[in-house]
This record gives C-alpha cells, structure tokens and sequence, in this order.
C-alpha cells in the first residue's frame, strides 16, 4: 500500500514539475542581462525599470481595470437577480432561459468572439471599450448565474420559509434573509466575472478598437514582434500577482471556486 | 415571487445574452448561406450553399481532421498526466490536499499567454534546451523544437491540463473511502479494486473534465497561433483568417458555425452520458 503511494506521488511530482518549470525558468531568465541567449549572462532588473517606463503598457493595464471592474459589477448584478428568479419555481420559459445561460459556457470563445464582431459591424457599432464591455459581460453573466445557482441550492431553505411564515414580503425575505446567506456566492461572483475578464483575450482580440488595449492584448502584440526579456519580466509580474491573489482568495474562503 | 417579478429580474440578463449571444449565432448564420455583400451595406444577400462546401475541399478538411486528433490527443495525454495526479490529491492527507490544490489552481489561473510564453522560452531557437544542449556540445545546430505540430501539441495539454485535473479531483474527493476498504477485504487486488469501484465512479468527474479539454483544444487559436508553423494552423485560426485576413465573413461563419455545433453536440453527449451514469454533471 506505502510502495504504491509513493508511486503515485512522484508521478504526481512529474506532473507538477512539468507545470512549473517552464514557469520556473521564465522567472530565472527575467533577471537575465543577456537580451537573447538563454544562457545566465549575470543579474539584472534592467527589464522591470524598463516595463516601468512603458507608457502603452500601463495605458493597456488601466483598460483592463476598468473593464474588469465595470464587466464584474454589471455582470454580478444582473447575474443575481437572474439566479434568484430562477431558483424560485415558476417560470415561463425556464428551459429556454436555461439553454441560452449554457451556451457561453459550452461554445468555444472565438465563436463568441467572432459572433461580437459581425453583430457590431452589422449594426455600425464603432469597436472600443463599450463593444468590449459588452461581449465580456455577455459571457461573465453565465458563470455568475452558474456560481450562484450552486450556492442557492445549497442554501438552507427553511430559512426562508420562516422569514415567510414570520410575515416578511417576498422582497423582505430578499433583502433580509437570502443575499445576506448568499453574499459568500456574490464575493466569489464578483471576484469570478472580475479575473474572467481580466485574462480574456479572444474576446477582446475581436471586439476592441483603437485606443481600447488591453493588457492581454498589448502582451500578444509583444510576443508577436519578438520574444524580448521585457515579456519575460511582464510574464514574472503576472504571474506573482495570480499567485498571490489565488492564495489568498483559497486562504480567506475556504472554498473550491475555480 | 410572483411570476411577472421572475421576469423582471430574468429580463436584463436574458436580453444581454440574446443581444450577445444569441443574435450574433443567427446573424452568423445568414452570412453563411449569402451569396454576396454590397458593399455599401454589411447585411448578407442571397442564398447558397457554396461555403459550406468549400469545407469539402481538402486544405480545410485537412484542417478539420488534423484539430480533432490534435485535439482528441490532447484529451486523452491530460488524462494520462491528470488522472493519477487528481487521485493523488484527492487521497492526501486534508492538510496537504489544500495545498497541492492551490498548486494546480494558480496554472488554471495564470494568463493563458504567459503560460504559452513560458513553454515557448523552454522550446524556442535560443531558448533554454537548445542553450543547454549547444553548451553541451550535443548539437551543432539548434533542433527545431518550436513552429511545428509537436509543439502545439505540447503546448495544448499544458495549456489544458488544469482543466481537466479540477473537475476531477473535485469528484474523486467526493470518493467513499468505505468502498474502497470494502472492496480490499473482499480480497479485490488495487488493480481490481480501481477498475471496479474508482473508475466508475469516478466516470462523470472524466467526462466533464475531458469535455472541457476537447472542446478548448478543438476550438483553439493561441497555441497554434503562436507556437505553431504555417503547416500547423487549426480550425480557430482558420476563423480569425477568415474574418481579418481574408475577409471572407461567409466562409469564417460556415467554419465557426460547424466549431460551435461540433461543441456542442460533444456537450450534449457527454450531458446525456453523464445522466446514463446516475451522476450530476456539473461544470
């Protein structure tokens, strides 16, 4: 039983080696001096006071902030009220309603992705951040509703059933009783639609105009002119603040959200 | 709630997934069946079918074909890689299991592009191997490692490898140990015991998890984008080709919509098979 555990763990540990050492050795080669060799040519931090005074890449960061905030807001919002008309019984239609939720979830993004694009164009929409806003929180909607219907079921419901027996208007047994036990969901929600829209890049990529780059997008264009150690410590940068931020979203919840 | 407050609350979503969603689906599809776009106004004209036919032709079947093996083998090698390590996870002790978790979640949270750029440092000309080997005097020359077949296939289930690990660690942990125990005292040897009792019941967790890499890997356009050759383009970049490139909308839309229905139909038969299970599928 022991010898077949520790099998499987250094299967396991190949497994996770694999993970992390290309992300491993990005990390090494951004404090590199050489410019193109992968060879250690001695210690740098040349490459992050050069991603400092990058104008369009602070320019595409403060974009993707503000689209992230205001998809994860209106996202969020009406995905709520969505969740909470469809976790009561009746509702005309819900099958529909439900098949139409799914789709985002299924299709692949460039489908979504292209579909935005033809269905602006057709209209005479100019391409920017409201196109982008738009496709974004059209997909982000999906996974709030997903997220919240997940939390609602679990929900006691006999909770709600007394605020009901105790007089409480339906509205009352909303406001008082179900968001209060559902703000956990709401927090995962929000912070679900916030990071979906900030990784995106398909999405983005067909929906944005001049003047509406974002950090995903302004990263492709790098990796597309030459593979600079600029990416290299952009990449590091990244990929600590994900770091960080998934640590401690597990550590403050608790919870499995992925 | 009453009924008419059910809707209220349903509508703005609703609306924003008809408008986003739904509309650019039906809108697709008119544009693949126009004959032909004045050019002084973006709506499609017309009828044929000459688009999708143009699928038939052997440059894009050969497309088709190559992405659904590129895409099938990304499947089954995360299986390969991410079943033992989901189990793993799932059967460490409740402290650990946190931890070895989170090392699988920030992958699944990290920037696709910068987990495509980390492989490509590893693989490129200069990059890290070549370095290696050219230092070592192995080879003359770097090898090609990157801008072909291989390396998208590499790069997918990199890439993808997180998709498939969570959904099934999050059913393997649901796994009653008791059936395990029970199975070992009826004198099951551990071959016996997974193929009869883990496997099955782990069934859904698989589906889903191997559902999510296909339809990702099928409909991709990074990885092949930038880790590929001209001879490894896949069925995504023949969409954005398509559609920035060669501008031609009704033919982007025929192959975008046959994608979208292959993902579908791959969803639905995994939906079904999962109820044949007795499992939830949840996603």
């Amino acid at each position: 039983m022991r010898g077949r555990r520790n099998w499987l763990g250094a299967y396991a540990a190949l497994v996770f080696g694999f993970l992390y050492l290309p992300v491993f050795i990005l990390v090494v080669l951004s404090f590199n001096s050489s410019r193109t060799s992968a060879i250690w040519k001695g210690f740098t931090l040349d490459w992050y006071v050069r991603l400092l005074h990058n104008r369009l890449l602070w320019e595409a960061v403060q974009n993707s902030l503000i689209i992230a905030t205001a998809t994860a807001v209106i996202a969020t919002t009406l995905g709520t009220a969505a969740a909470l008309a469809l976790h009561r019984r009746q509702v005309r239609g819900r099958l529909w309603v439900e098949g139409l939720l799914y789709l985002p979830l299924v299709l692949p993004d460039i489908v979504l992705g292209v579909g935005a694009l033809v269905l602006f164009t057709a209209l005479g929409i100019q391409l920017g951040l409201g196109t982008m806003l738009a496709a974004h929180v059209g997909t982000s909607i999906s996974y709030v509703v997903l997220v919240l219907r997940a939390r609602l079921s679990d929900m006691d419901e006999r909770l709600e059933e007394a605020a009901r027996d105790l007089g409480a208007t339906p509205w009352q047994t909303i406001r008082h009783v179900t968001l209060p036990l559902l703000a956990p969901g709401i927090l995962a929600a929000v912070l679900l639609s916030f990071t979906l829209s900030l990784d995106d890049f398909i999405l983005s990529f067909f929906t944005a105009g001049p003047g509406s780059t974002t950090l995903p997008l302004r990263v492709y264009g790098m990796m597309k002119t030459g593979l600079t150690p600029e990416v290299n410590a952009l990449s590091t940068v990244m990929l600590l603040v994900t770091a960080v931020a998934t640590t401690l979203f597990q550590r403050l919840t608790q919870n499995r959200i992925f | 709630m009453t009924r008419r407050s059910g809707w209220a609350a349903l509508a703005p979503t609703v609306l924003w997934l008809l408008a986003l969603v739904a509309a650019p689906l039906v809108l697709m599809l008119a544009y693949s069946f126009a004959a032909h776009i004045a050019p002084d106004s973006p709506l499609p004209q017309g009828f044929t079918l000459e688009h999708y036919a143009r699928l038939a032709d052997p440059i894009y079947l050969r497309i088709f074909v190559r992405s659904i093996l590129q895409a099938g083998l990304a499947t089954f090698l995360c299986l390969l890689l991410g079943y033992p390590l989901a189990y793993y996870i799932a059967r460490s002790p409740l402290q650990r299991r946190g931890r070895l978790l989170l090392l699988v979640i920030i992958p699944f949270w990290t920037n696709f592009l910068v987990r495509t750029y980390a492989l490509m440092a590893l693989l490129r000309a200069q990059g890290v191997i070549n370095s290696i080997l050219m230092a070592a005097k192995m080879i003359d020359e770097p090898l090609p490692l990157l801008y072909n077949e291989a390396s998208v296939q590499v790069g997918l289930v990199y890439t993808l490898l997180p998709l498939l690990i969570l959904p099934l660690y999050a059913n393997l942990e649901k796994l009653d140990q008791r059936l395990l125990n029970a199975a070992q005292d009826l004198g099951a040897s551990p071959f016996a015991t997974f193929w009869n009792v883990t496997w099955p019941l782990s069934r859904p967790g698989v589906l889903v998890g191997c559902m999510m890499v296909f339809i990702s890997a099928f409909g991709m356009y990074l990885v092949p984008d930038l880790m590929g050759g001209a001879r490894s383009v896949m069925v995504g970049n023949l969409i954005q080709n398509q559609f920035l490139q060669a501008r031609n909308w009704p033919f982007g839309a025929a192959v975008a919509l046959v994608l979208a229905a292959v993902a579908l139909v791959v969803a639905l038969l995994v939906q079904r098979a999962g109820r044949l299970d007795g499992g939830e599928v949840q996603r």
